[in-house]
């Protein structure tokens, strides 16, 4: 799936919820529960992505060209939000997540059931992740 | 099983229509403010002295002429007279006016401590501290070569008094605890720890922030050095507080901040500055928050801070003894004397989840460390949920939490 489909296939889940904040809060947190941990050598300081209340820690991979990202927090939610984030970004191209545009978070109207300060928090988890894919971009043009 | 009194002096619901804010729904349930120890609501008359002041007779204070600033300076040097009151204060002018309790520690810190302290000189704090009287210490040790020593706290939140007497030395300078902690709620031995203190000649700082809506407070009777309390947390404004502090020490501290009403007379060789308490409060003070204030003492001594006392016990047993009733709740801090704060965790669920969960049914709790990152390393948490509860808190609200706790805990297992 492109990284569009994917935001539209989450948004018609959400939709199933109809705007229920309990209700949200609980299938992000059932989403956290289904993403496997990182092991802990992994949870180190430098994998913590900053500007996020709760600890988040993320890795990224490359391979065959494709980017795949793994990440765990301290807390449920935030690990819900970051599965979301994985599932949208895993499987692409560099270039495809560096470009990607999301959309779904003002779709699902997620600022009003997560908070401003969680809000900020995912904001940062996609600039790292952006990040990191631009690095396995400028690695591959240095390969080519 | 304990009995709960019904409390007859209050009526809770007459109370609950002062405060406008109290009624509204969020995320289509009734609003549970539970997060009273951070900042309360404002009664009607404290909002409206706001209004009056703002819509009236705006003007700047002192030093005027005109019939505007006249009644403005009456305004704001009234309720410097009611913050005496309120705190049994023995003169007019060991009332200083300051942002809050942060800016009064800040304060002291930074005058009398700089000004003091020498290498060597030790500083008592206690692991209950908010980092608000912790963080200004350090500076005034970091500045003057003293350090700091730190009372332990057991296991239930109550601070070891046996420790505290080991510690107590003739290198102590000053001892700075609070009246009661903003993350535990345990109320302080105040009075036996500024005794004790006195008798090695330290003086005594003590942060009223999460005291002053809830308990007596006699500064006399206490014979403190300082005491500081802010405004927001007992009904009143936020950006006013009140310092309190011995004439004697005032006096003899040099001026924290330089500026317009703290001076005499300026020239460029040498500034006199103004008698107390205007030494300390310098430039334009937050005149309409401190005139509002007035308001908050005359809403608590209204209803008595006995009856505020026994309907807040009221609740936080009642509280404690409803979640004790959860499978995985767990209470952080069971101290026997408690203003009505109760922290707790529930099994398997980060705090801040907790409190996002309890936020979609309307309940206003507060998650975290509570500015209290050592007292928390203390228990090997990281935070905690923290519900507080304030005159206008009812049991119906603490039934609301506890099903939503309920809902979540069994949801999540």
């Amino acid at each position: 799936m492109t990284i569009e489909q994917t935001q539209h296939a989450i948004i018609d889940e959400f939709k199933l919820l109809e705007g229920d904040r309990e209700m949200s809060v609980m299938y992000l947190m059932d989403l956290g529960e289904k993403l496997p941990a990182l092991p802990g050598s992994l949870k180190i300081e430098e994998n913590i992505v900053k500007g996020c209340q709760s600890k988040v820690w993320l890795v990224a991979d490359l391979k065959k060209d494709h980017v795949y990202f793994s990440a765990d927090s301290n807390t449920a939610i935030t690990k819900g939000l970051v599965s979301l984030l994985i599932r949208i970004f895993n499987g692409n191209l560099p270039e495809e997540i560096v470009g990607s545009e999301l959309f779904f978070m003002k779709q699902i109207g997620m600022d009003r059931f997560i908070g401003t300060q969680r809000s900020n928090g995912f904001a940062s988890m996609i600039q790292r992740m952006k990040q990191h894919a631009r690095k396995f971009q400028t690695s591959q043009g240095v390969k080519a | 099983m304990k009995s709960h009194a019904p409390v007859i002096e209050l009526n809770v619901a007459s109370v609950r229509k002062a405060f406008p804010v109290l009624d509204q729904t969020v995320n289509g349930h009734p609003l549970v403010y539970f997060d009273n120890a951070a900042t309360t609501q404002k009664p009607t008359a404290v909002i409206q002295a706001l209004v009056s002041y703002y819509s009236g007779y705006n003007a700047n204070i002192h030093r005027g002429v005109h019939a505007l600033a006249e009644k403005a300076t009456r305004a704001f040097e009234d309720t410097r007279e009611a913050a005496r009151q309120f705190l049994n204060a023995p003169e007019k002018e060991e009332i200083i006016f300051v942002r809050g309790v942060t800016d009064a520690i800040n304060l002291v810190a930074a005058s009398y401590g700089k000004s003091t302290l020498r290498n060597g000189d030790e500083i008592i704090l206690s692991a209950l501290e908010h980092h608000s009287n912790i963080v200004p210490w350090q500076l005034a040790a970091e500045a003057t070569g003293a350090s700091i020593r730190v009372i332990p706290v057991g296991d239930s939140g109550e601070l070891d008094m046996t420790a505290y007497e080991d510690i107590l030395g003739p290198r102590t300078r000053i001892v700075a605890v609070n009246h009661a902690s903003n993350s535990l709620g345990t109320v302080n031995p105040i009075a036996s720890i500024i005794k004790k203190a006195h008798a090695v000649g330290a003086k005594v700082l003590i942060d009223g922030a999460q005291a002053a809506a809830h308990l007596d407070i006699d500064v006399q009777k206490l014979d403190c050095d300082f005491y500081c309390i802010s405004g927001h947390k007992m009904y009143g404004p936020t950006g006013a507080g009140v310092l309190y502090g011995k004439r004697e020490l005032l006096e003899n501290m040099p001026p924290y901040q330089g500026g317009g009403e703290m001076i005499k007379e300026v020239a460029f060789e040498k500034t006199t500055f103004n008698d107390l308490p205007y030494k300390f409060e310098a430039g334009t003070p937050n005149i309409a928050d401190v005139v509002a204030l007035k308001a908050a003492f005359a809403f608590i001594n209204s209803l008595g801070k006995e009856n505020i006392r026994t309907h807040e016990n009221d609740l936080l047993e009642y509280a404690d003894e409803k979640l004790l009733t959860v499978k995985g709740v767990r209470l952080v801090g069971t101290a026997a004397n408690k203003v009505s704060v109760q922290s707790f965790l529930v099994d398997g669920m980060h705090h801040f989840d907790v409190g996002q969960l309890l936020d979609a049914r309307g309940i206003a709790v507060r998650t975290g460390h509570h500015c209290t990152q050592p007292l928390m390393d203390r228990y090997g948490i990281e935070g905690t949920v923290r519900a507080s509860f304030a005159v206008y808190n009812t049991r119906a609200e603490i039934d609301q939490m506890v099903e939503a706790i309920n809902r979540v805990s069994s949801l999540r297992r």
